[in-house]
């Protein structure tokens, strides 16, 4: 009874930590992200979403990357977001509709410094995003090129090397200068646990092309680091 | 009396027919969010991904191609992805996203598109 005392406890204080996490991001941000994670997981709520969820930020992306990217917001969804409802049909194919993407708003310096500060504090539960997840071996990365181009197909959603690939999923070109490893690898082993009916595959991948696709991802975007 | 029971009878087929359209609605949904960006909004296989594809995804209106494949090698396709029926790793798995309920109805709604098959 006292064990189910404190995990209520733990949870509460969980939650109103990442609740006031959030409360200290401009309310502006709220209208178009989930900054505590919704109890609506219903396949309507994606239709309805004006921009990805942020509610596991701190957990997701580097901090450094967000303070430059708030002022200066290049598109992340080369085909706008949700991609489904930001295209057009085209000539050949389906087309980016230019007329139904609303660009990210641009920050200063010191409100782009004090949201990287705020979404850093909004953290993923541990056993979403657990720590060493991606084991850090980057010898992996050769082969989890070919994995993310060839064997496993990522790249017919994703941009990756030399921004080439699709268009319906986030950009990977600066992978590495973006993500957290620990995130790509979380996310690539069960998008739906993040985010229930993402329009990204659950591949039932094994560890190794986990971790090699992780390598590989991390490596993108940090030059020859 | 009489006119109570065909109210409740119209009620009754109203009700059946909203629901079947918001399930087929809802379908179209389903495929408008998975499906779409690769098989495209015209369902010909000309998704915004094509361009970085090696390999052309299905066409769902070429009634000749689509009749040719069963329900159930459409069900795995689907469920198993492009390799579990000889066929190309780009088309993923997506019986973990998706609900049987619902892979049977794109099923459905695969052979309404290609108005080919059973």
């Amino acid at each position: 009874m006292k064990g189910l005392l404190l995990a209520v406890a733990g949870l509460t204080a969980a939650f109103l930590s990442s609740a006031s996490a959030a409360d200290k991001l401009d309310p502006s941000c709220s209208g178009c992200h989930a900054l505590v994670k919704p109890t609506d997981t219903s396949l309507d709520r994606l239709l309805t979403r004006k921009g990805p969820d942020l509610w596991f930020a701190g957990s997701e992306f580097n901090k450094d990357w967000l303070v430059s990217w708030l002022q200066d917001p290049k598109p992340i969804h080369p085909a706008g977001y949700p991609y489904f409802k930001t295209i057009k049909k085209g000539e050949k194919n389906d087309v980016p509709d230019p007329s139904k993407i609303t660009p990210h708003p641009k920050l200063n310096k010191a409100d782009a410094e004090a949201a990287a500060e705020a979404l850093m504090n909004l953290k993923a539960p541990a056993d979403l995003v657990p720590a060493g997840a991606f084991k850090g071996d980057m010898k992996g990365a050769r082969m989890g090129a070919l994995a993310f181009v060839k064997f496993r197909g990522c790249v017919a959603c994703h941009q990756g090397e030399n921004g080439q690939g699709g268009l319906s999923g986030p950009e990977l070109t600066d992978a590495g200068t973006r993500l957290q490893p620990d995130f790509i690898a979380a996310y690539i082993t069960d998008p739906q646990r993040f985010d229930p009916h993402i329009w990204m595959p659950t591949s039932n991948l094994k560890d190794l092309d986990i971790q090699r696709l992780t390598a590989f991802l991390v490596q993108l975007g940090q030059g020859d680091k | 009396m009489k006119m109570q029971m065909v109210a409740a009878f119209a009620g009754l087929v109203l009700l059946l027919t909203a629901s079947t359209s918001h399930a087929e609605q809802s379908i179209e949904q389903v495929y408008g969010v998975y499906c779409v960006q690769c098989h495209g909004l015209n369902r010909n296989g000309t998704g915004i991904n094509v361009p970085s594809l090696s390999v052309k995804p299905r066409d769902h209106t070429d009634a000749k191609s689509m009749g040719d494949s069963s329900d159930e090698e459409l069900t795995k396709a689907i469920t198993e992805g492009g390799l579990a029926v000889n066929k190309s790793v780009l088309m993923p798995t997506w019986g973990h996203v998706l609900s049987e309920e619902q892979i049977k109805g794109l099923v459905k709604y695969l052979r309404q598109v290609c108005k080919c098959g059973t």
